[in-house]
C-alpha cells in the first residue's frame, strides 16, 4: 500500500535530488571563489606562505601595474562586449529570442572597417588625414552592419514571428553559419589585417598621473561610453525609444496604441547593428586583425554579458559587458592560479562561460535584473 | 501553405491574364536577387572548382551547372502562387513565360556586368576567392566581349523554359524531372557505383558501367541519353505502381503490417550486411563515417526531437567518450596517469565510457535543465566549449595529452579474433553499423515508451507536461544521459577507428553540423535521421570528412547553413517528417483547413473572427 500522500511527501512539494546538487554545486563553486580569493591575497602579502608553498609552489604575486595592465585590458575588452551585449539584450527585450548571428552582424563590421582601411590606405589617406578616414571608415561599417542586421529580421525572423520558440533560435544558428561562411567563401579564411595606426593614438599616456594606458584602449572606453550615452537617449528621451520599450513590454497592446509594430523591430535590430558596428571597428583597431570566426566567440560571450547584466536591461548590458570582460581578464591570474593550474591564460573562454553558468545558477535574472515581458519569461 | 494539407484540387480555373498583367515590382525584386545570387556564386569561385566534375563528358560540368541552375528556378519560382483549396486561382500562360524570361535576363545581366567588372578592375583585392579561371569559364573560354554578351541569352532561355514549365502538365513535369533527377543521381554517386560494380564483376557489372561512364570521370553522352529516358519511363510508367505498392502497404494494419514492417526490416539489414563485403575501402570508409554521424545523430535527435532540448554542446559529449576510450586503450598514455592503472580492451574501455558518459549528461544536464529554453542553448554551448579547452589545457594536458592530443590508441578485438581498426574500414563499418542498430533499437523503443511520450509532452508544452503529472526535470535528465551515452559510442568509435584524438576533432562546428543533419533529416523521426546523415555526410561531408562530392568540401558549410535556414522557413519538420511534429509546427494551419472543411466551429464558443486565430477551435477527436 502507497503511504499517504501528506505535504511533506507530496509531488509538489518534494526536494528533488536535482535541487539538491544545484545547491551543491552553488555552494562548491562559491567556496572555490572566496578560497582562490583568499589565497590570492595570501600570496599577495607573502608569495611563500604556507598555503601557497604548498599548492601553488612558484606563486609570485602580481605587481601593481600587472594588475593595472589586466585590468585596464579586460575594461576595454567588456567596453567591447558591452556594446555588442546592447543588440542581444534589445532583441531579446523586443522579440523574445536570442539572435545568435548578432555576433556575425559584429564581424560584418569589422571586416568591412578592414576592408575600407586597407583602401583608405592604398590612397594615402589613412595616413594623411586619420582622423577624416576613421570617420569614413566607422559610418561605413555602421551601415553595412546595420544593413545586414534589417536584412536578417526581414529575410529570416520575420516569417517566423510566432512560430514555436526554438525554431527562430534554430534559423538565427543558421544565419550566423551562413555569415560566417559567405565571408570565408568571399575573403578567403585566413586572417586578414588593419593597417598600422599612427603613433600619436596608439602609444602609452600617463592618465589623472596614476594610470597608464594605451590611447586605442582609451579610444574605446571613450567611443563605448559615447554610443552608450546616445543609446540610452534614444531609448528613453526620444519616441522610437518609447514605441520600442512599448513593443517590448506587449506587441499587441503597442500596436492598438498606434505603434507600426514591424518597423519598431527593424529599428531596433537596425540599433543594435549600428552598435554592433561601432564595436567591430573599435576590435578591428584594438587587435588589428579580423577572420570570419571574429564574431562567434565574442558574440556568445556578448550574449553572456547580457545575461549577467539581466537581459532585456541598457544599463545592464554594459555593466555586465565589463564585469564579463574585466573578469575573464581578471579571474584566471587571481582565482586559478592559486590554485596551482598551470596555463590558467588559456582557461580564459571557459573562465567566461564559467561566469555565466555561476551567475544563472545563483541569481538567474542577472545582476541588475531582467526586463521582460511576462509572455517572455515564461 | 496551407494548400499542402488540403486534398481537394481547387475548383474553378479563371482564364489566363494578359502577359503585361504582371506584378512588375516582384518581377524586378526576383530578378536583381537572382543576378546578385548568380554573381555570389561566380564570385565564390564555386563554378571553377566544380568544374573539375565533370557530370556528362564533355558538355556539362559542374561547375556551369552551380550557375545554370538558378535562372530555371527563378524563372519557374517567380510566378507561383499559392493555390487555396475552393478559391478561384488564374490559368498559366504567356504571362507566366514572359516573366520567366525577364528574370533570368535580369540574372544574365548581372553576370555580364560581373564578367565585365572582372576583365576592367581588380576586384580581387578584399575578394580573394576568385580565380582568373572564372573570366576564362564565364566567356566559354572565348574572349571576353563574347562572355558579356553571351550571358544575357543564356539568362533569358534558361528563365523562359522555367516559365514555360508552368504550362506542363504535371505528367511532362514529372518525366522531365525524374529524367533530369536520374542522370544528376548517377553522376554523383559515381564513385559508388564503380566500387559496387567491381565487387560484382563476376555479374558482368563491369561492362554496363565501362558504357556508362568516361574514364576520367563522368557520364557519357549516351550513358546520360539511357539514364533519362530510364528516369522518364519509370515517372510516366512505373510511378504509379510505386504508389499503388506504398498505398496498399499503408492499408495494411495489424499483424499483417507488422509481418510486413519486419519484412522490410530484415531486407534492409540484410543489404547492409551483405553490400560491403562487395564495396571497395572509399565507399565503405563513406558508409564508417556516415554511421558515426547517424550515432550522433541518433543521440541528438532524442534530445532535440524528442525532448525540444536545444543542447549546443552536443559535441562534448562525444569528444568525452573519444578521450575515455583513447585514454584507457593507448599504449602511450599521458605521464601523470598512475603507473598501475592497466591498458584495457576497448571492450572494457567502453563500460567506463558509458559511465562516463552518463555522468558527464547528469552534471551538463543538471544545471540547465531549469533553464529557458535558449538560456539552456548557449550555456550547453559554454560546457560544450569549455570541455573542449579543458582537454587543450596545459593544465589537465598530463592526462590528455593537451594540442598533441591522445595517440596509439589501439584497436577494438572481437572475442580475440580479430582488431578493427582504421586500416580496415569494412570492419569499421561492420563495428558502426552494430552500434547504429542498437541505437536505432533504443531510440525506437523508447519513443514509444512512457519516458518517450513524457519526452514529447515535455517538447510541446512543458507546463502541462508538468500538471499532467510528469517529473519533467527527471525526464529531461533522462534525455540528457541517453544522448550523451549515444554520442559517446560514436566518440570511442572514432578514437578506435582514426587511432588518435585531438582537441580540434571537438569544435563546436560538430555540434552545429549534427544539428543540421537532424533538422534537415526530420526531428524527431528515426528514418528522417538517418536520411539526413547519408544526404549531408553522405554526399556533402562532415566537418573534417570528405562525402561523394569533395569539390563541395569548401562550400559545405554555406550550404549547411543555407539548409538550416531555408528548412527553418520552410519545412522545420525536415525531409521524412514526423506526424506528430509537423502538426505541432503547423498547428494554425491544420486548425484553419479544419476550419475552411467546417469541422472547427469557431463561433459557437464566441464570435471570434480573428484572421488565423483558429487556436479557439477544437479538432474533432
Amino acid at each position: 500500500m502507497p503511504p499517504p500522500v501528506t505535504a511533506e511527501n507530496s509531488k509538489l512539494n518534494r526536494r528533488l535530488g536535482v535541487d539538491t546538487f544545484l545547491t551543491f554545486m552553488r555552494v562548491v563553486m562559491s567556496t572555490f571563489v572566496i578560497l582562490g580569493l583568499l589565497m590570492f591575497i595570501g600570496q599577495q602579502i607573502n608569495p611563500d606562505n604556507f598555503v601557497a608553498s604548498r599548492i601553488n609552489s612558484d606563486a609570485t604575486g602580481l605587481t601593481a601595474a600587472q594588475f593595472e595592465g589586466l585590468v585596464i585590458s579586460g575594461l576595454s575588452q567588456g567596453a567591447m562586449y558591452g556594446l555588442i551585449a546592447l543588440g542581444y539584450s534589445m532583441v531579446y527585450g523586443v522579440l523574445g529570442f536570442i539572435n545568435f548571428a548578432h555576433g556575425e552582424v559584429f564581424m560584418v563590421g569589422a571586416m568591412t572597417g578592414m576592408i575600407t582601411s586597407n583602401k583608405l590606405d592604398e590612397s594615402g589617406a589613412w595616413e594623411s588625414n586619420f582622423l577624416l578616414s576613421l570617420l569614413f571608415v566607422l559610418v561605413i561599417a555602421i551601415i553595412c552592419s546595420t544593413l545586414t542586421a534589417i536584412i536578417m529580421e526581414r529575410v529570416a525572423y520575420r516569417p517566423l514571428r510566432g512560430s514555436p520558440r526554438l525554431i527562430p533560435l534554430i534559423t538565427s544558428i543558421g544565419v550566423s553559419f551562413f555569415i560566417q561562411n559567405v565571408s570565408v567563401v568571399l575573403l578567403g579564411p585566413g586572417a586578414k589585417s588593419y593597417p598600422t595606426l599612427p603613433d600619436w593614438l596608439s602609444k602609452k599616456r600617463e592618465l589623472f598621473g596614476f594610470v597608464t594606458i594605451e590611447g586605442t584602449r582609451l579610444m574605446v572606453l571613450v567611443v563605448a561610453a559615447i554610443s552608450m550615452v546616445a543609446l540610452w537617449y534614444l531609448v528613453e528621451r526620444t519616441k522610437i525609444g518609447k514605441a520600442m520599450r512599448a513593443v517590448a513590454e506587449d506587441k499587441e497592446i503597442a500596436s492598438l496604441m498606434g505603434i507600426n509594430v514591424n518597423r519598431t523591430i527593424v529599428t531596433t535590430f537596425a540599433v543594435g547593428g549600428a552598435m554592433a558596428g561601432v564595436a567591430g571597428i573599435l576590435w578591428g583597431l584594438l587587435f588589428r586583425s579580423v577572420v570570419h570566426t571574429t564574431g562567434f566567440l565574442p558574440g556568445i560571450k556578448a550574449f553572456s554579458a547580457a545575461v549577467v547584466g539581466g537581459i532585456g536591461n541598457m544599463g545592464g548590458a554594459m555593466a555586465g559587458g565589463i564585469t564579463l570582460g574585466s573578469a575573464e581578464s581578471v579571474a584566471p591570474l587571481i582565482l586559478l592560479e592559486p590554485w596551482g593550474i598551470d596555463g590558467v591564460s588559456q582557461l580564459k573562454d571557459a573562465v567566461a562561460f564559467l561566469v555565466l553558468i555561476f551567475v544563472l545558477l545563483v541569481k538567474p535574472t542577472g545582476l541588475f535584473g531582467e526586463r521582460l515581458s511576462t509572455e517572455d519569461r515564461a | 501553405m496551407s494548400a499542402a494539407f488540403v486534398q481537394e484540387p481547387s475548383t474553378e480555373e479563371l482564364p489566363a491574364r494578359r502577359p503585361l498583367d504582371q506584378d512588375w515590382r516582384k518581377l524586378l525584386s526576383y530578378g536583381l536577387l537572382l543576378a546578385l545570387v548568380m554573381v555570389f556564386v561566380a564570385l565564390t569561385n564555386m563554378p571553377v572548382n566544380l568544374d573539375r566534375r565533370m557530370l556528362i563528358e564533355p558538355i556539362f560540368s559542374m561547375g556551369y551547372l552551380s550557375l545554370f541552375w538558378l535562372p530555371a528556378v527563378f524563372g519557374l519560382v517567380v510566378c507561383r502562387e499559392p493555390v487555396l483549396a475552393g478559391m478561384p486561382s488564374y490559368a498559366k500562360g504567356s504571362r507566366e513565360v514572359l516573366a520567366g524570361s525577364l528574370v533570368g535576363l535580369i540574372g544574365g545581366a548581372g553576370l555580364s556586368m560581373l564578367t565585365f567588372l572582372l576583365d576592367n578592375f581588380n576586384l580581387r583585392e578584399p575578394l580573394v576567392n576568385w580565380s582568373p579561371q572564372l573570366l576564362e569559364l564565364l566567356s566559354f573560354r572565348q574572349d571576353t566581349a563574347f562572355g558579356i554578351a553571351i550571358w544575357l541569352p543564356i539568362g533569358l532561355v534558361l528563365g523562359t523554359f522555367g516559365g514555360l514549365a508552368h504550362l506542363f502538365s504535371a505528367t511532362t513535369r514529372r518525366v522531365l524531372s525524374w529524367a533530369f533527377v536520374s542522370v544528376i543521381t548517377f553522376a554523383v554517386f559515381e564513385t559508388v557505383i564503380l566500387d559496387l560494380s567491381e565487387g560484382f564483376a563476376w555479374l558482368g557489372a563491369e561492362w554496363v558501367v565501362d558504357e556508362l561512364y568516361f574514364i576520367r570521370g563522368g557520364l557519357t553522352m549516351h550513358g546520360a541519353a539511357v539514364l533519362a529516358v530510364a528516369g522518364g519511363l519509370f515517372a510516366a510508367f512505373g510511378r504509379d505502381r510505386a504508389h499503388r505498392a506504398k498505398e496498399s502497404f499503408q492499408a495494411l494494419e495489424g499483424t499483417s503490417r507488422t509481418r510486413a514492417n519486419a519484412i522490410g526490416l530484415l531486407v534492409v539489414a540484410a543489404a547492409l550486411v551483405i553490400l560491403p563485403l562487395f564495396l571497395g575501402g572509399i565507399t565503405n570508409e563513406l558508409l564508417a563515417n556516415v554511421g558515426l554521424f547517424v550515432l550522433l545523430a541518433l543521440g541528438l535527435n532524442i534530445v532535440v526531437g524528442l525532448a525540444g532540448i536545444l543542447d549546443l554542446g552536443y559535441v562534448a559529449f562525444f569528444a568525452i567518450g573519444g578521450y575515455t576510450a583513447g585514454i584507457l586503450t593507448t599504449t602511450n598514455r599521458g605521464e601523470s596517469w598512475p603507473d598501475w592503472m592497466p591498458q584495457f580492451y576497448w571492450g572494457t574501455a567502453l563500460v567506463f565510457v558509458v559511465i562516463l558518459a552518463a555522468l558527464a549528461g547528469l552534471f551538463i544536464g543538471a544545471p540547465v535543465i531549469r533553464m529557458r529554453g535558449d538560456y539552456l542553448a548557449i550555456v550547453t554551448l559554454g560546457f560544450g566549449e569549455i570541455i573542449r579547452l579543458l582537454f587543450l589545457s596545459d593544465w589537465l594536458g598530463g592526462y590528455t595529452g593537451a594540442a598533441q592530443g591522445v595517440t596509439n590508441i589501439g584497436g577494438v578485438q572481437v572475442f580475440g579474433l580479430a582488431t578493427v581498426k582504421g586500416t580496415d574500414p569494412r570492419a569499421v563499418f561492420y563495428l558502426v553499423l552494430f552500434f547504429c542498430a542498437i541505437a536505432i533499437y533504443v531510440s525506437w523503443r523508447l519513443e514509444r515508451s512512457r519516458l518517450g511520450r513524457a519526452w514529447m509532452a515535455i517538447r510541446e508544452d512543458e507546463s502541462v507536461a508538468e500538471a499532467m503529472g510528469i517529473n519533467t526535470v527527471n525526464a529531461k535528465l533522462m534525455a540528457f544521459v541517453v544522448g550523451a551515452v549515444l554520442a559517446s559510442f560514436s566518440g570511442a568509435i572514432l578514437a578506435a577507428k582514426v587511432g588518435s584524438v585531438f582537441p580540434n576533432s571537438f569544435i563546436i562546428l560538430v555540434s552545429i553540423v549534427i544539428l543540421v543533419v537532424v533538422i534537415v533529416g526530420g526531428m524527431g523521426n528515426i528514418a528522417g535521421v538517418i536520411v539526413g546523415s547519408v544526404v549531408l555526410i553522405g554526399i556533402l561531408g562532415g566537418p573534417r570528412q570528405p562525402g561523394l562530392l569533395q569539390e563541395f568540401s569548401e562550400y559545405k558549410l554555406l550550404i549547411y547553413g543555407v539548409l538550416l535556414i531555408w528548412m527553418m522557413l520552410k519545412r522545420p519538420e525536415g525531409l521524412v517528417p514526423n506526424v506528430r511534429r509537423t502538426r505541432e509546427l503547423h498547428q494554425d494551419e491544420y486548425l484553419q483547413d479544419a476550419w475552411l472543411r467546417g469541422e472547427i466551429d469557431t463561433d459557437s464558443e464566441h464570435t471570434d473572427d480573428s484572421h488565423s486565430n483558429g487556436n479557439t477551435g477544437v479538432l474533432p477527436a
